[in-house]
């Protein structure tokens, strides 16, 4: 897969590096997953915080009919990915809060109605398109082989009017997420700002899609903000916090995926569980010192 | 008449109605109860692991069957095991079943690497039922047919230890034993469908024709089997579809019909429940 003058990694980190950045696909990828990283880290730090882990599921579900779709009528698969996944987004959004006010049964039932139908059309689309089952993989489980320069100034654009906009309404998202009738009660447009965050969900899982693949974007948009959440209750520490950790995942599994044969969702799965295990241990290690100390007053 | 003729004496979709037709039915059966019990999510990450242990045992050189079965009643019982004591938040059922996923990703590319057969990933994620050989089916049949009888037998019991628990367990009814017995039994029912509608499907035969039937009926042994009755329906239709259209993969007309189902039956119950609310 990787070059004849790729001969494996060594503990010369300077000779590693200059491995690393001597194709220029390799440089895309870098400057594509730091882009996707980024986006990923703030919109899921959000989403993690909103509850709305499986909105963001289903929305990156859509993104794989989306990019199938797209192929099969001849345009290009980064169109699918943002149209379908902003639509969705907006679908989300405009839905009432439980449709037809039924119980929360119902409303699951819902949700993997949709996913598995999402998922069926894109299989059709697949079928309809025929055999190219390389790609149907990379769009299910992501392939940082062949991103173009044009892609990463796409992914960049996407993601710093993505993040603008969230930097705008930063300060009203966070007071509407922590005490929603607080803020509609002080005149914070709650449902505005609900609909306008899944629009930018939408826009983080379409640009993480193109790296780990529709069915591993949940990885880079939950696990790092889940981490740091864990790590520290400080709004903006753990806000850094998530894009450090989003970062330091994707470069990693960026990493090992040029080194080794194996796919780069794997190595960005694994790596973002390990690092949220690891803060779970941190912390139930940290739960454990403390209370003896509490219990036996000195 | 004679084009129904003509589609059954194909030995291949013979094998499709009947084995598509009993794991229908456990289906159906199963997903009542998932949806009642607010499990979906957990028939969710059965669906990862149904791929993950498939592709595992394939990488390893062992039989499709073993993996499969393993990894879904295995994780299904551990579920159960631990799921009891507070529900676990989505936060951590996302982060678990996205690296199963990954790994999953891991073994396709091992399997795939290490022979020339590229599309049994395809097959595990979208379903063959198409494809069932005789033996499959049999063993498809006789597995679902199972977990029907084993899901009718708990049935009653089930049903009072799902609406109103406490009561149950103070009527001497066995919740913990019932409730661990029902996900090894969706455990099984999701081993089974992945040959049919595919691990990333399963969900939707699983969630589609039992919330339908919730809508359409409040009576609990009418809407089981009305649940059942749906996703036999759903599985019929969209094989004879896909059977008309070979473009069109079964996975994808089976999933349409009952989504199709669904879609009507809120269409349907939403201006009673408009008035009724």
């Amino acid at each position: 897969m990787t070059g004849s003058t790729v001969t494996g990694l060594s503990w010369n980190v300077v000779a590693d590096l200059r491995q690393l950045m001597q194709f220029p696909f390799m440089v895309n990828a870098l400057r594509a997953g730091t882009i996707v990283a980024v986006a990923a880290g703030a919109l899921g730090w959000f989403m993690v915080l909103r509850r709305q882990s499986f909105a963001g599921h289903t929305l990156a579900i859509v993104s794989f009919p989306g990019a199938a779709g797209a192929i099969l009528a001849g345009l290009s698969a980064i169109t699918g990915y943002f149209a379908a996944s902003v639509g969705a987004g907006l679908v989300i959004a405009a839905v009432p809060r439980s449709l037809g006010g039924r119980a929360r049964s119902s409303e699951s039932a819902i949700i993997g109605t949709v996913q598995a139908f999402a998922l069926a059309c894109g299989a059709l689309f697949v079928s309809l398109y025929g055999g190219f089952l390389n790609g149907l993989t990379g769009l299910l489980f992501g392939s940082f082989l062949g991103i173009s320069a044009s892609q990463v100034l796409a992914l960049l654009i996407v993601a710093a009017a993505a993040l603008a906009v969230l930097a705008l309404i930063a300060r009203p998202l966070f007071f509407a997420t922590v005490d929603p009738d607080v803020a509609a009660a002080r005149g914070v447009p709650v449902r505005l700002l609900g609909a306008v965050f899944l629009v930018l969900l939408g826009c983080a899982a379409a640009e993480v899609s193109q790296i780990t693949g529709a069915l591993l974007v949940f990885a880079l948009l939950v696990m790092p903000a889940a981490t740091a959440q864990q790590i520290t209750a400080r709004p903006v520490v753990s806000f850094a916090l998530t894009i450090g950790l989003g970062l330091v995942t994707v470069w990693l599994g960026l990493t090992a995926a040029y080194f080794s044969i194996y796919p780069v969702g794997f190595f960005i799965t694994t790596f973002g569980f390990a690092g949220y295990v690891l803060a779970g241990a941190w912390r139930a290690f940290l739960w454990t010192r403390r209370r003896p100390a509490a219990a036996v007053p000195a | 008449m004679s084009s129904l003729a003509g589609l059954l004496g194909q030995p291949f979709l013979r094998y499709a109605f009947i084995a598509g037709a009993v794991i229908a039915a456990a289906s159906g059966l199963t997903g009542y109860f998932v949806v009642l019990r607010s499990q979906v999510f957990t028939g969710d990450a059965l669906s990862h692991v149904a791929f993950t242990g498939a592709l595992a045992a394939l990488a390893a050189g062992a039989n499709l069957l073993i993996g499969l079965y393993g990894a879904c009643i295995v994780v299904a019982l551990a579920m159960a095991a631990l799921g009891y004591r507070g529900q676990a938040d989505d936060t951590v059922i996302g982060s678990v079943f996205a690296w199963i996923l990954g790994l999953g990703a891991l073994f396709l590319s091992i399997y795939t690497r290490s022979t020339s057969n590229g599309t049994s990933g395809v097959n595990v994620l979208f379903g063959t039922i198409f494809g069932l050989s005789a033996t499959q089916a049999v063993t498809d049949s006789v597995v679902a047919a199972c977990v029907c009888a084993g899901l009718i037998l708990i049935a009653r019991p089930l049903l009072f230890a799902t609406i109103d628990e406490s009561v149950a367990s103070a009527r001497r009814v066995p919740v913990r034993a019932i409730g661990t017995v029902f996900l090894g039994l969706v455990g099984v029912t999701a081993a089974a469908a992945t040959q049919a509608v595919g691990a990333l499907l399963l969900l939707g035969l699983l969630a589609a024709p039992a919330g339908a039937a919730q809508r359409l009926t409040a009576r609990p042994f009418r809407g089981l089997w009305l649940s059942a009755a749906i996703a036999i329906f759903s599985v019929w239709t969209g094989l004879v579809i896909s059977y008309a259209a070979p473009k069109i993969p079964p996975s994808f007309g089976i999933l349409a019909v009952a989504t199709g189902v669904y879609l009507i039956a809120i269409a349907f119950t939403a201006n009673t429940n408009g008035r009724r609310a």
